[in-house]
C-alpha cells in the first residue's frame, strides 16, 4: 500500500498557558512513500515524528492537508477503519492478559463479515506468533518475558490483524545495546516477508540507516530530505541532514570561498569550482581527510583511536566547530606522534559547503579527485 | 546503629497506653463480657460463665430483624453503588469539559454530616399531614400512589436506607475510581483503538481489569462499611430503631449497651462478636475470590 | 479496498456515534449531579421559609419569593446549636492535636529508631487495624462510665486520639526519608527530637494534612461514641445536637428552623473543602475511608 502525505500540518495549541499560540508539530508535509518498503522517520526528539504517526493511524487528526492510502483518502477516518497495525514505544501489551491472547485481542474485534472462527483465529495467531519466532512463550503473562520478547509480540499483535501498513514507535529505544542489533534485522526479515509498507519512527541515524529503504528526516517539524540512507548520507542537502547523520559525527569548520578556491584560515584545501565567493561552513566526513604529510590542512595532533582495520586520529583546528576533529584512516598509514601537527588533504566527495547563515547546501565540482 | 530500647520505648509509650486501655483491653474483656451470664451492670456480678448470652441474642427477634436488616443493606447497595460508581467514574474519564465541577459535586457527601444531610432526606421523603413530602409529589405526578417511606410499610422504609446509604457511599467510591482509572496507562486505549476495539469492549477487557484490584478493595471495604451501618438510619428513622423495624446489627449492639432498652453489655457483647465473626467471613470469602479473579 | 462514499459514511457515522455518545454521557452525569445536590439545595431553600408558608404549602414549592433568616436566629436561640458547634469545635481541635502528637512519636520510633521488641511491637499494631470499633466500643464505654468520665471532654476525647492506621500512614511516610540525613543530623550533634520536629515532619508535611483533614472530618461528624457517653446536652457534639433538635427542638414539626439548624451544621466542612479541595480529595484517595 502507497502512502501519500499531502500538505500535512499539525498544529497544538501552545502548553505554555502563559503564551498563547500554537506549535506546529507537524508543517506541511508532502511525501510520498512507496509500496512495500521499509521506511525510517528520523529527527531530534520534538520533530514531530511521532505526531506523524499518530496522523497516520488516526490516533490524531490533522489541521490540514490529507493523507491517502493507496487512493482512498484515509484524513477523517477513525483509527479501526484504517487497517494499521501500530507498535508502541513501551510495547503497550496488555499486562493482565496472556501472549496468545493479547495478539488474539484484535482479531475477536472483528464484526460482520470480516468476523473470524474461533480456528481460523487461532491459526491467524500463530502465523503470526511464529512470524516473530515466540511461539513457546504463547501462555506466559508480558510481565514474564523479556524486552526483546515483549517487542516481538507486540509486532506479532500489530501484523496478525494483516494491517495495510505497519506502524512502530521508536521501536528499539527500550532495548539494550546487543538485542538492538539483533532487533533491527529481525524486524528488517519479517518486513521483507511481509512486504506490507512500514513506517518506523526513531531519533537513533545508525537504526535508520542500517534497515531502512528510505529515511526522512526531519527537523522542528519540516521535512528536510527524503531518500535512500546512503544517498542522504552521500548528498544531504543542508548542514542539520549533514550533521545529523553518520558517526562519528561530521566535522564542520568555519571557511569561505575566493575565486573558486576554498579557505580555512588562511590555507587553501580545496578547489571549488562553481562555488559563489563568500563564508562557507565546511563540513568534512571523518572518511573525507587523506594523510599527507605535505597536505594543505594542519590541524594540531591529539591522539591515536585504535578501531583495528581503522585509525581515528583525534586532532584540533581553531576554526572547526568540533572541539575533536576525528578523521578515519587506514590502519596501514603511519602517524608520527611526535610531530605537534598533522596534515590532510580532502576528498571533494566526502566535503560540503552550507551557506554559513542558511546552512543550505553550496554545490561545486571539484578538479582534484580524491588523490589517494 | 546502636540500639537504644529504652528511647525507642519512650516513643511508643503514649500510643501504647492509648492503645492498651481503649483498645486490646476491651478486645479481651468484649469476650469475657460476653460469655458472662447474668451479668449485672450496676452490681458488677455474674450467675455463671457460658454460651447463654449468645443463644439470648440469637433468639431475640430484634436481633433477627437486625440481621436481616443489614443484609438486605449490604446485598443492595454494595453491589449497586459500587457499579453505579464505576459507571460515574468511567464517564467522568471520557470527558474534559466540565470534569473538576462534576467531581467536586460529586464528592460533597463525603465532608458533610451523616446525621444532618439525613434529616434533609427524611424530609423529602416523609408523608405528613400537612404535606405529602417532595418525593411523594413527583410519585403522585407520574400516576403512582403516594406512600409513607419513613413511618410506612417496610419496602419503602428499606428503600430510603438504600438510597441514602448510596448517597452517602458514593463520593469515597467515585474518587478512588476515577483515580484508579487515571492511573490506566493512555497507551492502552490508544492501542485498543487502533484495533478497532469498541467502546464496550475496551471498558469490558481492559479498563476493568487494569483497575481490578482497586474495584475488588472497594468491594471489600463496602462490606465491611455496609455491615457497619447505623447513623444512616438513625438519622432517618430516629433512635428507636427498634420501633421502626429498621435496626441494624450495629444498631442493636448499642441499644443493648445504652439507651432505653439499654444497660446489658453482656448481650452487646456477644452480639458485636457475632457482628465480627460475620465481616470475618465475608472477608476471608471477598479476599478468596479476588485472588481468582483480580490480574496482576 | 472500498471506495470512496463508503469511507465518507463511516466517517460520517463515527462522528454521529460520538456525538450522540457524548450527549447521552452530558446527560446522565448531570442527573447524578443533581441527585447530589438537590438535597443541599432542600435543606437552604427550607431553611429560609418562614414556619408558617412551609406548613401552609400542601405541595413544596421550588423556590420562595420571601426568604427570613428568622429561622437562623431560631436556630441558635430555641436550642443551644451554638453550645454545640462550639464543643464539636473544641472535641475536634484537641482531639486532633494530641492524636498527632502520639501518632508521630510511635511513627517515628517505629521508622527511625531500632530498639529491642520493635518488630513484634509493629506486627502487633498492624494486627490492630483489623478490630473494627464496634468491638472495642462495649468496654470503652464501660471503662469511661466507671471512670466517671461520662458527660467531660476527657470521656469525649481518650478513646479517639490514637489510630493504628495513621500511625502505619506516617512511619510509611517517614521510612521513605533517607537515613544519610539522620546520620548527617547525628554527627551535627542533632538530637532526636529535633531531627524530628526540623526534618522530618516538614519533609512529611502533606501526609500530616492528610491525616489532619482525615481526622478532622471523622471528628466532626462523628455520632456514636459521643452519643453513648453524652447526656447533658451541654456536652452534645453537633451530630447528637441535630438528633436531639429533631427529637425535642423546637416542637416537631418546625422543619425550617431544624434545616437552619443542618446548614449551620452543614457549612464549616463544605467551606473547608472548598477551600481545600484539591487536597482534601487526594488525602482521601490516598488513605481514606468514611467512618
Amino acid at each position: 500500500m502507497k502512502i501519500v502525505l499531502q500538505n500535512l500540518t499539525k498544529k497544538f495549541p501552545s502548553r505554555n498557558k502563559k503564551e498563547r499560540g500554537e506549535v506546529i508539530a507537524v508543517n506541511n508535509f508532502d511525501f510520498e512513500i512507496p509500496d512495500g518498503k521499509l521506511v525510517g522517520l528520523l529527527g531530534p526528539s520534538g520533530c514531530g515524528k511521532s505526531t506523524t504517526l499518530n496522523l497516520i493511524c488516526g490516533l490524531q487528526k490533522p489541521t490540514a492537508g490529507k493523507i491517502f492510502f493507496g487512493d482512498d483518502d484515509v484524513t477523517n477516518l477513525p483509527p479501526e477503519n484504517r487497517g494499521v497495525g501500530l507498535v508502541f514505544q513501551n510495547y503497550a501489551l496488555y499486562p493482565h492478559l496472556t501472549v496468545q491472547q493479547n495478539i488474539r485481542f484484535p482479531l475477536e474485534n472483528l464484526k460482520g463479515a470480516d468476523k473470524l472462527s474461533k480456528e481460523d483465529m487461532l491459526k491467524r495467531v500463530y502465523e503470526a506468533a511464529k512470524l516473530v519466532q515466540i511461539e513457546e512463550l504463547m501462555e506466559r503473562k508480558p510481565s514474564e518475558l523479556s524486552g526483546g520478547q515483549q517487542q516481538r509480540v507486540a509486532i506479532a499483535r500489530a501484523l496478525v490483524k494483516m494491517p495495510r501498513v505497519l506502524l512502530l514507535d521508536e521501536p528499539l529505544s527500550n532495548l539494550d545495546a546487543r538485542l538492538r542489533l539483533q532487533t533491527r534485522e529481525e524486524i528488517r526479515r519479517i518486513q521483507k516477508e511481509t512486504k506490507i509498507t512500514t513506517i518506523f519512527v526513531t531519533h537513533d541515524q545508525d537504526e535508520a540507516m542500517s534497515i531502512s529503504d528510505m529515511i526522512v528526516v526531519m527537523k522542528d517539524g519540516v521535512v528536510q530530505q527524503i531518500g535512500k540512507p546512503q544517498e542522504v548520507y552521500d548528498n544531504p542537502v543542508n548542514l542539520f541532514v549533514a550533521k545529523f547523520l553518520g558517526t562519528p559525527p561530521i566535522n564542520v569548520f568555519e571557511g569561505s570561498v575566493r575565486e573558486n578556491m576554498l579557505y580555512i584560515d588562511s590555507e587553501a584545501v580545496l578547489d571549488v569550482k562553481g562555488a559563489p565567493d563568500g563564508p562557507v561552513s565546511v563540513a568534512i566526513r571523518p572518511e573525507g581527510f587523506i594523510l599527507r604529510e605535505d597536505g594543505p590542512l594542519h590541524c594540531s595532533l591529539g591522539r591515536l583511536e585504535v578501531m583495528g582495520r581503522d585509525v581515528s586520529v583525534v586532532s584540533s583546528h581553531p576554526c572547526c566547530e568540533n572541539t575533536a576533529i576525528r578523521s578515519i584512516i587506514n590502519a596501514e598509514n603511519k602517524v608520527d606522534l611526535a610531530s605537534e601537527t598533522v596534515g590532510f588533504a580532502l576528498k571533494p566527495a566526502k566535503t560540503f559547503l552550507f551557506n554559513r547563515e542558511t546552512g543550505e547546501r553550496v554545490y561545486f565540482t571539484s578538479s582534484e579527485s580524491g588523490r589517494m | 546503629m546502636e540500639k537504644n530500647n529504652i528511647k525507642g520505648w519512650l516513643y511508643l509509650i503514649p500510643a501504647f497506653l492509648f492503645l492498651g486501655v481503649f483498645m486490646i483491653y476491651p478486645l479481651v474483656d468484649v469476650f469475657v463480657y460476653s460469655f458472662e451470664e447474668g451479668y449485672n451492670s450496676a452490681s458488677q456480678t455474674f450467675f455463671g460463665v457460658g454460651t447463654y448470652n449468645y443463644s439470648y441474642v440469637l433468639h431475640d427477634p430484634y436481633f433477627l430483624q437486625a440481621v436481616k436488616n443489614t443484609f438486605i443493606l449490604v446485598i443492595i447497595t454494595v453491589p449497586l453503588s459500587t457499579g453505579l460508581a464505576l459507571l460515574i467514574s468511567v464517564g467522568l474519564s471520557s470527558i474534559k469539559p466540565l470534569r473538576e465541577l462534576f467531581q467536586t459535586i460529586y464528592f460533597l457527601p463525603y465532608v458533610t454530616n451523616t446525621l444532618a444531610v439525613g434529616l434533609v432526606f427524611m424530609i423529602l421523603f416523609k408523608k405528613t399531614a400537612y404535606s405529602d413530602g417532595l418525593v411523594n409529589l413527583l410519585i403522585t405526578a407520574f400516576g403512582g400512589k403516594g406512600v409513607d417511606f419513613i413511618d410506612g410499610p417496610y419496602w419503602a422504609k428499606m428503600f430510603v436506607l438504600c438510597f441514602y446509604t448510596i448517597w452517602v457511599v458514593m463520593p469515597f467510591k467515585i474518587l478512588i475510581l476515577t483515580s484508579a482509572l487515571a492511573s490506566v496507562n493512555q497507551v492502552y486505549y490508544n492501542a485498543a483503538r487502533v484495533d478497532g476495539t469498541s467502546r464496550f469492549r475496551i471498558f469490558r477487557r481492559i479498563t476493568i481489569p487494569m483497575i481490578s484490584p482497586m474495584i475488588f478493595y472497594l468491594v471489600i471495604t463496602g462490606f465491611i462499611g455496609a455491615f457497619k451501618a447505623y447513623s444512616d438510619a438513625v438519622a432517618l428513622f430516629g433512635t428507636d430503631l427498634n420501633a421502626a423495624e429498621m435496626n441494624t446489627i450495629v444498631g442493636y449492639v448499642y441499644d443493648m449497651l445504652y439507651g432505653d432498652s439499654g444497660g446489658y453489655p453482656s448481650y452487646a457483647s456477644a452480639a458485636a462478636i457475632i457482628l465480627f465473626a460475620i465481616v470475618l467471613t465475608i472477608t476471608c470469602i471477598n479476599l478468596l475470590v479476588s485472588k481468582k479473579h483480580v490480574h496482576y | 479496498m472500498g471506495n470512496q462514499s463508503d469511507y465518507e459514511k463511516i466517517e460520517k457515522a463515527a462522528k454521529i456515534r460520538r456525538t450522540a455518545g457524548n450527549i447521552v454521557l452530558y446527560f446522565l452525569l448531570t442527573i447524578w449531579a443533581l441527585i447530589v445536590l438537590f438535597p443541599f439545595y432542600w435543606m437552604v431553600l427550607t431553611s429560609v421559609k418562614s414556619y408558617g408558608s412551609y406548613n401552609a404549602e400542601h405541595i413544596p414549592t421550588f423556590f420562595t419569593l420571601s426568604p427570613t433568616l428568622q429561622n437562623y436566629v431560631d436556630a441558635f436561640t430555641t436550642v443551644s446549636l451554638g453550645r454545640y458547634l462550639a464543643n464539636t469545635l473544641i472535641f475536634t481541635v484537641i482531639t486532633t492535636a494530641i492524636m498527632l502528637v502520639v501518632i508521630t512519636l510511635a511513627a517515628f520510633a517505629f521508622a527511625r529508631l531500632d530498639f529491642k521488641g520493635k518488630d513484634i511491637a509493629f506486627t502487633l499494631f498492624l494486627s490492630l487495624m483489623m478490630i473494627p470499633n464496634e468491638l472495642v466500643v462495649i468496654t470503652n464505654f464501660a471503662t469511661i462510665t466507671n471512670l466517671g468520665l461520662r458527660n467531660t471532654f476527657t470521656g469525649l476525647i481518650l478513646p479517639s486520639v490514637t489510630s493504628v492506621f495513621y500511625i502505619y500512614l506516617l512511619r510509611e511516610n517517614f521510612a521513605q526519608i533517607p537515613d544519610e540525613l539522620y546520620y548527617a543530623a547525628k554527627v551535627d550533634g542533632t538530637s532526636d527530637l529535633r531531627y524530628l520536629r526540623r526534618v522530618m515532619i516538614p519533609i512529611c508535611k502533606p501526609t500530616l494534612i492528610t491525616i489532619v483533614i482525615l481526622k478532622v472530618i471523622e471528628c466532626w461528624n462523628s455520632y456514636v461514641w459521643p452519643r453513648l457517653i453524652t447526656d447533658d446536652p451541654d456536652y452534645f457534639l453537633v451530630s447528637n445536637g441535630i438528633q436531639e433538635i429533631r427529637e425535642n427542638g423546637f416542637g416537631r414539626e418546625n422543619i425550617p428552623a431544624m434545616m437552619a439548624a443542618v446548614v449551620v451544621i452543614s457549612l464549616p466542612l463544605i467551606i473547608l473543602f472548598l477551600i481545600f479541595r484539591k487536597k482534601i480529595m487526594a488525602g482521601v484517595a490516598r488513605g481514606g475511608t468514611k467512618g
